[in-house]
């Protein structure tokens, strides 16, 4: 007969309780969004009495979980940015090549003369004019050569050594490579996270896609030029010695060397040697300034070993110029004056106040260490957002008005027990948005009302099939329970297989079709559990109270 | 007084012209693709690269005036169209301006969005900037998402092919998919037909479809399966008969619960999402169809193993011996 545990009762009610428990803050959301924004302001430290005021607009103790809204509800901008990896290769090469001359001078006298060969990005080409000792060079190059560390290869080394006549060729392995590629997405992604972190934004979303691919999505913000500002320039610092300081932007520069434009004056083009000094990555510190003058600068601080070499070239080197350069630009090119021990300096140049400050947010989080090609760019204006916010309420308040009264109409007392669990089971789909910080995008909407469709079809299911088992006048009870019972197989395999689509499409997809798949694929698992549980237990519940000799479906 | 879409206990003959039925699916989809060969797709920037553009202006669009505006720029191919919905207000006026790929991999920069925001607001001053909305989408990115929208409309129908099997009889799982890919098709020859943006959105649409579909399909099939265990001796065409009018007033409750809330969308959700809600509500009506007049008429075909407790019980049944 219709009978039910009661420790099954109290675990379905408990279930829903709390899916509408956890949906309830979305009812308030500008509320309860207000008192999460003061929460967070005052762990990070602003304790204010505004902030204090803020948090008590929502009690602690109820939830305060949210459904985000999406890009194409809230506003704000999207970026596909793909790191390019062989800058980076590009860098490790130039590099290299102090590091082979340094290994190859003591051995002069077997391999002779070292020579830098015109070389393309991504190898070093040096020529030596003792064919006869190049085994011993190749030998010393090669213990150059550090161990990379991957799952695949087993010792494996991070540079390949082959000789061309007497030219050595250096170029990085494919092993190395691969680590190199994922260690710079990796690092871009964490400078990309913390340069819009400095900008204090809220809840941006920073994602890597694909092996070279990051997501960036940022709320809020005006267009996606703003956010590029942001994030696509690669402050790239480096100290390098200058060579020559000339007006010729074509003027052969050397082997080794390379031609730079200078920031502020034009027509001025310095010659300066590839291989810095000292890089951007060894600052520990920077900060807007100024200089003597009172003229906006950045002063900043390297950490020790970048303070040591420094310090050591600027001792050796007193008298000649070096070069501040930021992403191939000459920014200045003071002359030493003196040993710089400490490791601290200050960069001048013709800055706006702005842009010291901007320049130092971004020394500060340090340089990317490739740039960045934008593949796809959206900006979504907040008033569209809040138009379609708008829309997609109606709509799903009409849509959800529409399906209650045409099941009340269609199946009476039954009908109202399926739109009591039809209203939970939108509570239930908007706690486990809420519960896993699931986003909601339009599409996502659209999922949602579909949900609302396709959520009464299982009810439909057990309804017609009770209705067909009462024509066997088995009696109300027994045709509830064949219903229940028959209606199961057809309930699972169809939902089953719309969840299978569901999952698919969360894999595949990205963005809104993504926020599309979710409320798709949660609608599912509220509607069956609310069909077969919650109606279930509505009816049996009227059933007991009223013992009806006849029921009518 | 209860309101019934279908009376009780239909009899109809979903079987009488059932080869009929299939060549009308079989030369629509020959048409549908047909129109997607010749015409093919309106594609959005998601699948061809580009940029569009969201214009809101107090005065109305003049496409002239704006293309007149943006035509020193040459930006190559350049389309306008005006958007209507009910729910603008008076002086909302919206075009959506679509620009094609330009080049190289990248999408599009902020400085020619700029340039296109002062060439527009010169020659219409009631043009709002910034933009409603600007989406611009490499041709690199664009060729790859094309890719992974098909192969995720294929893993769809393959999942549920073989989820099918496991849960009945091959010769079901082939009917279900065959119409699965006659409402795919059929929904892509209505966007080439009409020319309706084709973008990743429809995608999504287009496997919700073959989820409904299948919904519908595998509700069917059920009771075709219960029903060949409960009517051993009866020919397979009275079975699917039978099975077809026991689900039809649940099919039909479904589609319109379905429809009312798409109509719902449809009509309230705004323009950003109609191409979409059009989609499935297309896909309702065609997967509906489908799961009759193609899933069970393409399993009349097959045939079906009848006594599930005997392997090789093929015989009885006038169809048993078509084999496909």
């Amino acid at each position: 007969m219709l009978q039910i545990d009661l420790w099954k009762r109290i675990l379905i009610w408990l279930t829903c309780a709390t899916g509408l428990w956890l949906a309830m803050p979305n009812g308030f959301y500008t509320t309860v969004e207000r008192h999460n924004d003061a929460v967070q302001a005052i762990e990070l430290g602003a304790d204010t009495a505004e902030n204090r005021a803020d948090r008590g607009v929502w009690p602690d103790w109820m939830p305060s979980g949210l459904v985000n809204l999406g890009l194409d509800l809230r506003g704000g901008a999207h970026l596909l940015a793909e790191v390019r990896v062989e800058d980076v290769y590009a860098a490790r090469m130039q590099a290299a090549w102090p590091e082979i001359r340094d290994a190859l001078r003591p051995e002069r006298s077997t391999v002779g003369t070292i020579r830098l060969q015109p070389s393309a990005e991504d190898e070093v080409r040096v020529r030596i004019s003792e064919p006869a000792g190049m085994p011993r060079a190749l030998e010393i190059v090669r213990g150059l050569a550090r161990p990379v560390q991957t799952i695949t290869g087993v010792g494996a080394t991070d540079i390949d050594v082959r000789a061309e006549g007497d030219v050595i060729v250096v170029t990085l392995s494919e092993e190395e490579k691969l680590a190199t590629d994922e260690r710079t997405v990796q690092q871009s992604l964490e400078i990309i996270r913390r340069r819009i972190d400095e900008v204090g934004t809220r809840e941006p979303t920073i994602q890597r896609q694909g092996a070279q691919r990051i997501l960036i999505q940022v709320p809020g913000i005006g267009s996606a030029g703003e956010l590029k500002e942001i994030i696509g320039t690669t402050a790239q610092l480096t100290f390098n010695p200058v060579v020559t300081r000339g007006t010729n932007p074509d003027a052969a520069p050397g082997i080794g060397n390379s031609i730079v434009p200078s920031l502020d004056e034009p027509g001025v083009f310095y010659t300066i040697e590839s291989a810095p000094v000292v890089t951007g990555e060894e600052l520990v510190d920077a900060q807007p300034a100024f200089d003597q003058n009172g003229r906006p600068a950045v002063n900043f601080r390297f950490n020790s070993s970048g303070a040591r070499k420094f310090g050591d070239y600027t001792a050796e080197n007193i008298g000649s110029p070096f070069a501040i350069v930021l992403d191939d630009e000459v920014v200045s090119a003071p002359t030493i004056q003196s040993h710089i021990p400490g490791g601290s300096g200050i960069i001048t140049g013709r800055f706006t106040v702005e842009e010291s400050t901007n320049l130092a947010v971004l020394l500060r989080a340090g340089a990317l260490p490739a740039g960045l090609d934008f593949l796809e760019e959206r900006t979504i204006g907040p008033e569209l957002g809040q138009d379609s916010i708008d829309a997609g309420k109606v709509a799903t308040i009409v849509a959800f008005v529409a399906v209650l009264a045409f099941m009340l109409l269609s199946y009476g007392l039954f009908g109202l027990f399926a739109n009591v669990a039809l209203i939970i089971n939108i509570g239930l789909i908007f706690g486990l948005l809420s519960l896993i910080g699931a986003t909601l995008t339009l599409p996502g909407i659209a999922g949602i009302v579909l949900t609302v469709g396709m959520a009464v079809d299982a009810n439909v299911l057990i309804f017609e099939r009770i209705r067909e088992e009462l024509k066997t006048s088995k009696g109300p009870a027994r045709a509830i329970e064949l219903g229940y019972e028959k209606a199961l197989s057809a309930i699972l395999d169809a939902n089953i297989t719309t969840f299978i689509t569901a999952v698919i499409l969360f894999a595949m997809g990205s963005g809104p079709v993504r926020g599309f798949a979710i409320t798709l694929g949660l609608g599912i698992l509220t509607s069956v559990f609310t069909a077969i549980f919650v109606t279930r237990l509505l009816i049996v519940m009227w059933f007991e109270r009223r013992r009806p000799k006849t029921i009518e479906v | 007084m209860r309101l019934r879409l279908v009376k009780q206990g239909t009899n109809f003959d979903f079987f009488k012209r059932w080869k009929l039925w299939l060549g009308i699916s079989g030369l629509m989809m020959i048409v549908a693709f047909a129109s997607f060969m010749i015409q093919g797709l309106n594609y959005g920037i998601d699948f061809r690269g580009g940029t569009t553009i969201r214009t809101e202006s107090t005065q109305p669009v003049d496409i002239g005036v704006y293309r007149d505006a943006l035509a020193p720029l040459e930006l190559g191919d350049i389309s306008i169209t005006e958007v209507f919905d009910p729910q603008f207000a008076a002086d909302q006026n919206v075009a959506m301006i679509r620009i094609e790929a330009q080049e190289g991999d990248e999408a599009v920069q902020s400085q020619l969005i700029a340039q296109i925001g002062t060439a527009l607001q010169g020659a219409d001053p009631g043009l709002k900037l910034p933009f409603a909305s600007v989406e611009s989408v490499g041709p690199k990115v664009s060729g790859e998402l094309i890719q992974t929208a098909a192969i995720a409309v294929l893993l769809a129908i393959g999942a549920v092919l073989i989820y099918i099997w496991l849960r009945f009889e091959w010769q079901f799982a082939l009917g279900a998919v065959l119409a699965l890919v006659h409402d795919v098709i059929l929904t892509i020859g209505v966007f080439s037909e009409l020319q309706i943006r084709f973008d990743l959105a429809i995608i999504a649409a287009l496997l919700t479809i073959v989820g409904y579909s299948l919904n519908d399909t595998v509700v069917v099939f059920d009771r075709v399966r219960e029903n060949l265990r409960k009517y051993k001796k009866r020919p397979l065409n009275e079975v699917l008969n039978i099975s077809i009018n026991e689900t039809l007033s649940r099919t039909f409750m479904t589609s319109v619960t379905t429809l009312l809330a798409l109509i719902a969308l449809f009509v309230l959700g705004g323009d950003v999402i109609r191409g979409f809600v059009f989609a499935m509500i297309w896909g309702v009506i065609v997967g509906t169809y489908s799961s009759i007049f193609v899933a069970s008429a393409a399993l009349l075909y097959l045939g079906v193993k009848r006594d599930w407790s005997k392997p090789d019980a093929n015989s009885g049944n006038q169809y048993a011996n078509i084999d496909a």
